[in-house]
């Protein structure tokens, strides 16, 4: 289905208050939406999250599984990350294989967590070149209202920090909580016209020329980045989107660790 | 072959007291909990809780009906996309349909073909998504339940809610409701959703082994069910919409008027095209 239409008067509005650095849902610029998380949601997956990014609603379910490793990294597990951009969440989404942009959104999520080396892979291993863990993030999309990047990205996090390895079942020792070393918070940056804004509500992300994910760990460091849409940044407002993207990824890490 | 007989007998269901594992009667529902209007973006939704099952519903028109060559000139679609959730089985389920989610998508959207006033709303469709976020056997009844709320919740014009239970055979004694491991190794499920008003059947499967007498006993259970899940989904949609008078009493006396507006000079006309140059 086509892409929502914003209505003139929506446009304007926004634009009008974005000049004198306001926001439609009373936001400050840099401000992300409340974010809440509700652990071990699902009883049949290893781990699981439900994530509320203001209105944006995911469910994050990670199962493990015994399989081979990858010839090439013989000694560490396997991470596989997948969205569901299902027909509930949006009129604009449909039913069938994963569209592009659910791609991106699993890519660039899985690339947070696996940069930031967040899960220590190597103690996934069981028997080198024969057997590792397999570890499947499945994003489940449920209401979106904006912003899926950071929605997607604090559930599986989350998620992650909240998964038991069913060792016992597989007859391999007792179960172990997955070996979680770094908490990686990634903080998406809209810009329409010459404004940016953190953490795009829907109206703004439907007016949006062009869009940023920064992922930084807790030293400040950068882990992974994505640009998206058709739109363009200066050298400039990236370095200042970065700032904002350790600052706000400050505020938010302590409500993606605890448990 | 003996050794695997000798395990099914020992695979007991029903207790020495007549109980079931999970300690239910043979006429018992699980628990079950309903709640109308969870999702924003959607027109309708309903969220359900039964047993181990968490399923969500949302309905989205009547609207124009896609792809086009689907269009019936007289009447609305009602399609429904019955969809699990790969974390919501034990061992992880692949994304996207598979032949048995194909199958219930298509008995769920004629089972709701039947009540909603299909002819009111010609050319569009009435699409219904279930999402199952966390299976225990029973799902397409709890999905059909909830979806049956999320209709109502989005006013789509129907002539009743309908509501669905299954019921089946686990050690030979005909029972309500089945759980997981009673449906793996029970010798019968039979789910069955109905109109409750007229009692009309508009969704019936079966599969194992039941005489006619057991196939009664089963319906018998199951109409029983039916009727106070109605209850429940009725319950739902008033706790969602109806107002009491203590609400009324609650609620904070009403603002003062807000100050006539000052005179504003008017915007300047909406403009389609934000380029670089700006308003």
């Amino acid at each position: 289905m086509s892409e929502e239409i914003v209505s003139d008067l929506m446009r304007a509005h926004v634009y009008r208050l974005a000049s004198t650095g306001q926001r439609v849902d009373g936001r400050a610029l840099d401000e992300p939406r409340k974010l809440s998380l509700e652990r071990t949601y699902v009883k049949t997956a290893e781990g699981s999250a439900r994530a509320k990014l203001g209105n944006t609603d995911v469910l994050v379910g990670i199962k493990m599984s015994v399989g081979e490793p990858y010839p090439d990294t013989p000694n560490t597990g396997v991470l596989s990350t997948s969205v569901e951009m299902v027909p509930l969440a949006s009129p604009t989404f449909e039913a069938g294989p994963p569209r592009p942009d659910a791609i991106e959104l699993a890519r660039v999520v899985d690339r947070g967590i696996r940069e930031s080396k967040m899960v220590n892979m190597e103690k996934l291993c069981i028997t080198p070149k024969e057997k590792v863990w397999i570890m499947f993030i499945d994003i489940h999309v449920l209401d979106y209202d904006g912003n899926l990047f950071d929605a997607c990205s604090y559930g599986a996090t989350a998620a992650l920090g909240s998964t038991v390895v069913p060792a016992k079942g597989q007859g391999l020792g007792d179960d172990f909580p997955l070996p979680v070393e770094h908490w990686p918070v990634s903080v998406t940056t809209a810009k329409i016209k010459d404004v940016l804004f953190v953490d795009p509500a829907l109206d703004e992300e439907r007016m949006s020329d062009a869009r940023i994910t920064v992922t930084t760990d807790e030293n400040g460091d950068i882990r992974a980045m994505q640009k998206g849409l058709s739109g363009s940044f200066t050298y400039d407002e990236v370095k200042r989107i970065i700032e904002t993207a350790q600052r706000v990824g400050r505020g938010i890490r302590p409500l993606l660790r605890s448990s | 072959m003996e050794d695997i007989e000798h395990i099914e007998k020992q695979m007991k269901l029903i207790r020495a007291d007549g109980r079931r594992l999970d300690g239910r009667k043979p006429d018992e529902l699980r628990p079950v909990r309903i709640e109308a209007g969870v999702l924003r973006r959607a027109d309708g939704s309903a969220y359900i809780e039964w047993g181990g099952n968490k399923v969500l519903a949302a309905v989205y028109g009547p609207r124009e009906a896609h792809p086009r060559h689907l269009q019936d000139p007289a009447r609305a679609l009602v399609q429904c996309r019955y969809n699990m959730a790969p974390f919501s089985v034990s061992d992880r389920k692949r994304p996207g349909p598979d032949r048995r989610s194909v199958e219930i998508s298509k008995v769920i959207s004629e089972a709701f073909s039947a009540v909603v006033f299909r002819e009111q709303f010609p050319r569009t469709s009435v699409d219904i998504f279930i999402e199952v976020l966390q299976a225990d056997a029973g799902t397409r009844c709890a999905g059909l339940t909830a979806a049956s709320v999320a209709l109502a919740d989005a006013g789509v014009p129907m002539r009743d809610l309908v509501a669905s239970c299954a019921s089946g055979k686990i050690d030979g004694v005909v029972c309500l409701d089945l759980n997981k491991e009673e449906d793996n190794f029970g010798d019968a499920d039979c789910p069955l959703a109905i109109v409750p008003r007229t009692g009309e059947i508009v969704l019936l499967q079966m599969d194992g082994h039941l005489t006619l007498d057991e196939f009664e006993k089963a319906m018998e259970l199951s109409i029983g069910a039916t009727h106070r899940l109605y209850e429940m989904q009725r319950d739902a949609l008033r706790r969602r919409y109806s107002t009491t008078l203590e609400d009324i009493l609650k609620e904070p006396p009403p603002l003062p008027a807000p100050p006539a507006p000052e005179f504003e000079p008017p915007p300047p006309p909406p403009e389609d095209d934000f380029g670089p140059e700006g308003i």
